[in-house]
């Protein structure tokens, strides 16, 4: 991990009507950092996180992604990024194969490749068997371990995970950081919001947001001691109930 | 162009792994053609008479069997009551009750005019309008053969008088199959295209997966055009079936070159696709899509001429349908199937077509939103 910025923004402003999502959010993430996004439903994270894909237009402020701008560089930072939604994204009605060759075919590697990582990625998954299984037919569990190798199939410099562990168990979700991990140690940043605390300790730093606003923002030692307790729950409860 | 093609796979892989899909495609033709091929006919077969007769007279029997002897015409009833006949007119039993009023074979003898008084149920004006014309030929014929007996009597002199004598071109049987079936195979393909192209998108839309597409660097153009070809592909393979199908079963005659209605065809389906892609881009709901593309495809078969001229439209009507693809197609394929109608003779349309799918297209690209 370096303190070289990947992602830097600066006065971020998204409204929607009267509604302000997110209210003059300023932050950097480190390229190769695991960047915890945290904060009640409602917050504003997935708007944030929809700003920096690309998928949502900022109100005003400064926004750059992997060295380039939000505004006139999309289609660049599209190239450099991954990204795994909240919904559910893959083809159910495909088989993992083709699944990973239409996802992995849009970025623009060639056949040659997307078979040498397909092998690759079942290999060390031990799924040899779900290659031709329809997506739909697989345990969430699974399809969302297969939702975050296909988003990161193409080696994206980030990858935006929204709630990637939403509805499934705990070892699951243990598995899925055993994940995180790996790709992380592949040199990808991966930023992902998140609202199990738990998770928060996985995460090199974290910020913490409340309607809208970063209330907090440190590792999550350096939050625990500011906040003087033992765990993320209690730092998370005295941000929020505080507003 | 690659990431055209994998877009074009991935799309076709979907759409046969659905198992209705298939069955759709195969079936919905034969249904299609067998079904409003005989049912969408105006031909009439038989139209219920009841006569009151107050003449009673030779001449008024002879007026009666010459509408039995008409192959439209089944005399089911007669009366001397004018209510009675009325009534059966107002129960639906009847569609027309000829009247001969006492006095009838007096006046045609003496020289003098004589009326009959057809009453005509007009609930349906094509249907009375075809059952006055019937009637009038029937009665005209009737008229002509007494002149012509009468006036032998009289005086034996030759009736002069202008024939006209008919030669019904391209369609000699006036068959109405014929006519039809080409109209059918319009929308056919059109309803096969435009929907599943305009239900796709949306369907990505509320599955989520749209999103994964859009945080890729896929280009706009790209991906329409991935969602555009597997089903021009699809309404085209429809078209050639169809047609095989009308060759067979009905016999329809394939007067014009096949290359010439397959290429307009291709243009044609580019227009009608790409409104269901415009659509899609803009809704978010397949219900959404479902309530619009329907009024589109109702408003616009009502107005292309497929049961109507569009000659007889009213003015504006047929302004209106300047902006109607079905209009075009309707109007060119029957030129080139039944005509044998060239290249040269639908530029026109083809030109027109060409230039309302560069337009529809582009405005469907320039729609999608990678970003919301």
């Amino acid at each position: 991990m370096t303190n070289k910025p990947i992602i830097k923004v600066e006065n971020l402003v998204k409204k929607f009507g009267n509604f302000v999502a997110n209210d003059h959010l300023n932050f950097e993430v480190y390229e190769g950092e695991i960047f915890g996004f945290l904060g009640a439903n409602g917050a504003g994270k997935t708007t944030a996180i929809r700003i920096l894909c690309g998928l949502s237009t900022p109100t005003s402020g400064n926004l750059n992604v992997a060295g380039f701008d939000i505004y006139k560089q999309t289609e660049l930072i599209k190239r450099n990024i991954g990204y795994m939604s909240q919904k559910f994204s893959l083809y159910e009605n495909l088989t993992l194969k083709e699944n990973i060759r239409f996802y992995a075919g849009i970025y623009g590697l060639s056949s040659k490749e997307i078979n040498k990582r397909m092998d690759n990625l079942l290999e060390t998954l031990k799924i040899g068997d779900l290659r031709d299984k329809l997506i739909g037919s697989l345990p969430l569990g699974w399809k969302q371990k297969l939702a975050f190798s296909v988003a990161i199939f193409h080696r994206p410099r980030i990858v935006f995970l929204d709630e990637p562990t939403g509805g499934v168990d705990p070892i699951t979700r243990r598995q899925f950081w055993d994940l995180i991990y790996q790709a992380a140690n592949d040199g990808i940043t991966i930023f992902v919001t998140t609202h199990y605390m738990d998770e928060a300790e996985y995460c090199d730093r974290v910020s913490i947001m409340v309607d809208g606003r970063i209330e907090a923002l440190d590792t999550p030692a350096g939050l625990k001691k500011t906040y003087k307790v033992s765990n993320m729950d209690e730092v998370f409860l005295k941000l929020a109930r505080a507003s | 162009m690659r990431t055209i093609g994998i877009i074009i796979r991935k799309e076709f892989i979907q759409i046969f792994r659905d198992k209705t899909m298939l069955p759709i495609i195969i079936v919905m033709p034969f249904v299609q053609l067998l079904v409003l091929v005989f049912a969408a006919t105006f031909e009439m077969k038989q139209i219920n008479m009841v006569i009151v007769d107050q003449d009673q007279s030779a001449s008024s029997r002879r007026l009666i069997s010459k509408f039995e002897g008409s192959p439209f015409f089944t005399i089911d009833g007669s009366t001397f009551s004018d209510e009675q006949a009325n009534d059966e007119l107002l129960a639906g039993r009847s569609d027309i009750i000829l009247k001969i009023p006492n006095g009838f074979e007096k006046n045609l003898v003496s020289g003098e005019v004589s009326d009959v008084q057809l009453l005509v149920n007009a609930i349906n004006a094509t249907v009375a309008g075809l059952t006055n014309a019937y009637s009038n030929y029937v009665i005209a014929d009737f008229n002509k053969q007494m002149i012509s007996e009468n006036v032998n009597i009289i005086q034996p002199v030759k009736l002069k008088s202008v024939d006209v004598t008919y030669s019904y071109w391209y369609n000699p049987e006036l068959n109405y199959k014929i006519y039809m079936l080409p109209g059918i195979l319009v929308i056919l393909i059109t309803i096969i295209g435009a929907f599943l192209a305009a239900l796709n998108i949306v369907r990505e839309k509320e599955m989520g997966t749209i999103e994964q597409i859009n945080v890729t660097p896929v280009q706009k153009f790209q991906f329409i055009t991935g969602k555009l070809v597997p089903f021009w592909i699809i309404a085209m393979f429809e078209l050639g079936f169809g047609l095989t199908l009308g060759k067979i079963i009905f016999d329809i005659p394939i007067v014009g070159n096949l290359g010439v209605l397959f290429g307009f065809a291709g243009v044609y389906l580019l227009v009608a696709l790409g409104l269901g892609l415009l659509v899609s881009t803009m809704a978010s709901t397949q219900q959404q899509v479902m309530f619009i593309i329907f009024f589109f495809l109702l408003t616009f078969i009502m107005m292309s001429g497929i049961f109507t001229p569009v000659e007889s439209m009213p003015d504006w009507a047929q302004k209106v349908n300047i902006i109607n693809p079905f209009a075009y197609f309707m109007r060119v394929i029957r030129m080139v199937l039944l005509k044998g109608s060239g290249f040269r003779d639908i530029s026109r349309e083809f030109f027109s077509l060409l230039i309302y799918a560069a337009i529809i297209l582009s405005l469907a690209v320039w729609r999608y939103r990678k970003t919301a």
